[in-house]
């Protein structure tokens, strides 16, 4: 299971690469081994407004749903389209490829509320235990 | 009791080993004031010889003699023997729904096979694994347009079943969605100037008949069109699904959703039920469906086979966020419609329905010998209501001669005088040219 | 086009590797299966598999309908001879578990036998052929058979009256929970919430929702029951009823029952009892004598009417008096000799309305019925009795073998778990797959949702001492084997004409209905 360093996480598995005024959006990949082979992703539109916290899509293995939430709020910009057509990136390439939203970040103090690679390492060794 | 195989010895064996000392015993987690301390007041039981007969006996005093010649939602139509021999194979009849696919291919392959029947029928992409009836069926079709469009409002034409509005409404009760219901008119179709009024940008679904109650084909690519002007879905019901067998398919008249019962396929009217709804659908919508449906797939060694798929939709993971809270459909009358489908094929259904066609024109004509008109002057498949006069007495005069002779259409729209007089009729291949004449001569005399 | 899509069955792939000559516990060996193709692969042109009178010279269609709105045909349709079409569906059965097969263990599921005898009775033409709206007088067989039915299930249940509406189970929770709203919105409030233990199927939420209530899960105790605090601590004036089924999902007694009816009733709630599990209760204890207000049966589950690969299910509703004016439409009643549909609203004014077109499915009333009939008092109560037993005798052969996670007493089905197998890395699914090839159909799995890789197993009262012998020794010769041989277990099962099947798959490119270009490879 990999954990870059570069990357700000959430407690509900979301990571996020933060570029200038932008925040890149996917789901760990510890999220993607524990729902198994993801079949299906929801994901909103560009334009859309999504708020920390709150859920803004879903993804779907063959048993499961699973809510995703904003690590923070903004506008969404960019989208990962490919995706809808092959939800295995999200399996084969969580940080990469895999990624989902680009947000127009509206509150950069949020930032400062996620976790680094190793507080998130850390909680789900917890989680686990 | 032949289906209890215990002899005294298993049951003491059994409660040796479970560690308790009576039958009782075993009962001991459920407090005793809460435990039944008399024996049931249900009839004494009853051995094979006199349930036959007892049964027989209640099934004598309903009068089968005849064909009825009412549909209305339940159409009396030939079941060929060979349809419920295969269903009576226990292989079928006896299996629950198919959770473990490697020993359920028969139920799942014979599912993906109703789903193609239903898709081609229907003229649309996406089938499920059937619903409970018709009527619910309708109702989840104008729950999933309020889902899709974030709308609202449902409109729905007084040719629908009345019982499936009524369905409807039920359904719709707790959401806040509001019905209105527009009228039809002189023909027997839905008021288009009044539908096109009522739909508006609130509106998620415009629902038709195909044919309608009234038995008429009612204007369905009209509708669609007035539905997708302001972006609501257009829902169509079919309760003759024979009617298809000569009728384009609603999808490709403009339906998103097609709904109904397939009940004229394999199944007997069995005094109202059971009987298979189907709902099918654009692929666009394939999400927001409702129920259960089979997919193909392959084998770890690469071999096709069926799966139940998609089921996040469903409740049993999605819970309180489902589509529906639907399980048990009405898996084995499908299968029925299935086998009976496969039997008629291509040129079988063409023809079944040119005889339905044809058998209604005989019915037509064998009234109007009679002096009997038909109430509304739009076009008709094998289904239509004539003006008797007082439609109920006709209803009750013709039983005491072992005849169903039709739906009073005033039962079902008390608030129009002009229906008192109307009986909604139906002939099917049933009914032979001679049985129609002594039915039309019975409604005068 | 006879085989469009060119598909031909694959012999060699069917020669599997392990175990396929073995004789499995429950006596599985392979027989002779068929490939069998789809119907639209089949057949050639001009073939048919139907008789049909002569249509007449009566009528061109398109003299009358717009032309349109007429088909010539129905492309895609197939064309098969009815010898055909006999093998096809036979050689399907042949592919499919049903209970005249095997065993069924499936908890909650409470797969019985079903009475040829009530098929038989079904059939007949008196039953199969009245028309709903056939004169009443044509019609009082069917009716007194419905009123009987409805005073039966009444009195087993412990309620005032009861609903034959209900298309099946979930759609009795669904009318069940209307009844519930329209009792409080007759009180001035309709309330917004319903309390739902985490054992509970998944239909509970599902209907909940679907009757605008917001769901409160309510966590069950260590000993797998529902407790007093957690309902108090969780029972406002918000909350329109709680729903609890007993003996619940994990086959447990929830002995707190009448505790918990107080103190929901207290705060102006009502209680809704899931029948699933009904059969463990029959004529030993009733609902309607512990608290409940009202509950959902399932014919098929107590009643052994055919589950059908999936329906039609049939779910009747029974109420305490407070809810009677509330319920759906039609209702059959007795006047002297006669019996009457009350069908119209005029006469129930506070009706919830009408829940499925005409009045039911009849066919299973019939069979239902039949099954009561030739019960009666004493049978129904045995079938509580040995249904129980079945289950604890299960129980006691395998709880040396699989962990129990709940020690307290089992009912009518017993819940394990494949903890004891983690070190091996066989699975519950394993086990379940494996269970098919001795010739077994596998328990309920991965339900309920509490119970991390839960077993659920229920015999149900119509499966004999030696059959649950033969289903134990199976279940304890898989763990033996998963110790030794985990791959073994791993690769079932090798005997069905299928092995696992590969779900991403099919959820990530559904392939829904047969096409002349359909690939599945």
């Amino acid at each position: 299971m990999t954990l870059p360093d570069d990357l700000k996480y959430t407690k509900e598995h979301e990571w996020c690469r933060v570029k200038g005024n932008r925040a890149i959006i996917g789901i760990t990949d510890h999220a993607q081994s524990s729902l198994g082979d993801i079949v299906y992703v929801e994901l909103p539109e560009v334009g859309d407004l999504v708020k920390k916290g709150e859920s803004f899509g879903v993804v779907e293995s063959t048993k499961a749903v699973s809510e995703l939430f904003a690590p923070v709020s903004g506008k969404v910009v960019e989208v990962n389209d490919p995706l809808s057509d092959a939800p295995e990136t999200i399996n084969e390439d969580p940080y990469e490829e895999g990624w989902m939203i680009q947000v127009e970040v509206s509150d950069e103090k949020e930032l400062a509320e996620l976790l680094d690679a190793a507080a998130y390492g850390k909680f789900i060794e917890e989680e686990q235990a | 009791m032949r289906y209890h195989p215990h002899t005294e010895g298993d049951v003491r064996e059994m409660l040796d080993a479970a560690g308790a000392k009576s039958l009782d015993d075993l009962f001991r987690s459920i407090p005793a004031p809460l435990r039944l301390n008399r024996p049931l007041e249900v009839p004494p039981p009853a051995d094979e010889v006199t349930l036959l007969a007892e049964l027989r006996r209640l099934a004598a005093r309903n009068d089968a003699q005849h064909p009825p010649f009412v549909g209305a939602g339940a159409y009396p139509h030939h079941v060929p023997p060979a349809v419920d021999q295969l269903l009576l194979r226990g292989e079928f009849f006896t299996a629950y729904t198919p959770y473990q696919p490697e020993i359920s291919q028969g139920t799942l392959q014979a599912l993906f096979e109703w789903q193609t029947f239903v898709c081609l029928l229907t003229g649309l992409q996406v089938a499920n694994a059937s619903m409970y009836d018709g009527a619910s069926a309708t109702a989840e079709a104008a729950l999933l347009a309020t889902r899709v469009t974030g709308r609202s409002k449902v409109v729905v034409s007084a040719a629908v079943h009345p019982e499936y509005r009524k369905v409807l409404a039920t359904y719709l009760r707790s959401s806040g969605d509001v019905i209105v219901t527009v009228p039809f008119g002189a023909d027997g179709r839905t008021d288009l100037a009044a539908l096109s009024a009522a739909v508006d940008e609130e509106t998620a679904a415009v629902i038709v008949g195909y044919p309608n109650f009234l038995g008429v084909v009612d204007a369905l690519p009209q509708a669609a069109a007035a539905a997708h002007a302001k972006g609501a879905l257009c829902v169509s019901v079919t309760t003759e699904a024979v009617a298809l067998g000569l009728l384009q398919g609603p999808g490709a008249l403009g339906a998103d959703v097609a709904v109904g019962t397939f009940q004229s396929f394999g199944n007997p009217v069995s005094f109202g039920g059971p009987a298979p709804g189907f709902f099918a659908l654009r692929e666009e919508h394939l999400r927001q469906m409702p129920g259960r449906v089979c997919g193909a797939t392959v084998d770890k060694q690469g071999r096709r086979g069926f799966v139940l798929t998609l089921s996040t939709r469903e409740q049993h993971i999605r819970r309180e966020r489902a589509t529906s809270n639907i399980c048990t459909n009405a898996g084995l009358c499908a299968l029925a419609s299935t086998i009976h489908l496969a039997l008629l094929g291509k040129q079988g259904l063409a023809e079944l329905a040119r005889v339905n066609y044809a058998r209604g024109r005989v019915l037509t004509e064998a009234m109007a010998r009679q002096g009997f008109r038909r109430a509304f002057s739009g076009p008709v498949f094998n289904e239509m209501a004539f003006e008797v006069g007082d439609a109920e007495a006709v209803v009750e005069r013709l039983a005491g001669r072992g005849l169903a002779a039709g739906a009073p259409l005033g039962r079902f729209y008390p608030d129009d005088p002009k229906m008192k007089g109307a009986l909604l009729c139906v002939a099917t291949e049933l009914h032979t040219p001679e049985l129609i004449d002594l039915f039309a001569k019975a409604v005068r005399s | 086009m006879a085989n469009p899509t060119g598909w031909k069955p694959d012999l060699e792939a069917g020669a599997a590797p392990v175990a396929q000559e073995e004789v499995g516990l429950g006596h599985a060996t392979r027989g002779l299966s068929f490939e069998e193709g789809l119907l639209f692969e089949r057949g050639s042109r001009g073939r048919i598999g139907v008789s049909l009178p002569p249509r007449g010279n009566d009528g061109d269609p398109a003299s009358e309908i717009p032309a349109a709105l007429l088909r010539a045909e129905v492309e895609g349709m197939p064309e098969v001879g009815e010898l055909e079409v006999v093998r096809h569906f036979t050689r399907l059965s042949s592919w499919n578990w049903g209970i005249d097969t095997g065993f069924y263990p499936l908890g909650s599921c409470t797969m019985k036998y079903n009475p040829k005898s009530s098929e038989a009775l079904a059939r007949l033409p008196g039953f199969a052929e009245v028309h709903p709206l056939a004169h009443p007088s044509m019609a009082q067989g069917a009716l007194e058979l419905m009123y009987r039915l409805e005073r039966a299930l009444s009195e087993i249940s412990g309620f005032a009256a009861t609903t034959l509406a209900p298309a099946a189970g979930a759609q009795g929770e669904l009318c069940g929970l209307m009844l519930i709203r329209a009792y409080h919105v007759a009180r001035g409030n309709p309330r917004k919430k319903v309390l739902i233990p985490d054992t509970a199927h998944g239909t509970n939420p599902a209907s909940s929702a679907l009757n605008g209530y917001q769901v409160v899960p309510v966590k069950s105790g260590e000993d797998g029951r529902l407790h007093p605090e957690a309902v108090r601590a969780a029972m406002d004036d918000d909350v329109a009823a709680i729903m609890i089924t007993n003996p619940n999902t994990l086959g447990i007694f929830e002995s707190h029952i009448a505790e918990i009816a107080e103190i929901v009733h207290a705060k102006g709630g009502l209680v809704y009892g899931d029948g699933a599990n009904m059969n463990a209760l029959l004529g030993m204890a009733r609902p309607g004598d512990m608290g409940f207000d009202v509950m959902q049966f399932n014919l098929h589950k107590t009643f052994a009417t055919p589950h059908g690969g999936g329906g039609p299910g049939s779910g009747p509703v029974a109420v305490k008096e407070q809810l009677l004016p509330f319920l759906p439409l039609p209702l059959v009643v007795r006047e002297g000799e006669r019996y009457r549909l009350v069908t119209d609203p005029a006469e129930r004014p506070q009706t919830v309305g009408k829940l499925r077109e005409f009045w039911g499915n009849f066919g299973m009333f019939v069979r239902a019925w039949a099954l009561i009939r030739e019960l009666g008092p004493e049978g129904l109560r045995r079938t509580a009795q040995l249904a129980v037993l079945n289950a604890n005798y299960a129980r006691a052969l395998l709880k040396d073998t699989y962990d129990l996670p709940y020690a307290t007493d089992s009912l009518h089905e017993v819940v394990f778990t494949d903890k004891n197998l983690k070190p091996t890395g066989v699975t519950t699914m394993d086990v379940a797959k494996r269970l098919i090839d001795h010739g077994f159909h596998p328990p309920t799995v991965y339900f309920p949702l509490v119970v991390h890789g839960a077993l659920m197993i229920e015999p149900t009262e119509t499966e004999s001492k030696e059959t649950i012998e033969r289903f134990c020794a199976a279940m304890r010769a898989i763990a033996a084997e998963a110790a030794e041989r985990p791959e073994a277990v791993k690769a079932a099962p090798v005997k069905p004409v299928r092995a696992r099947l590969d779900e991403t798959r099919a959820a990530r490119k559904p392939v829904l209905r047969w096409t002349p270009d359909m690939k599945v490879e």
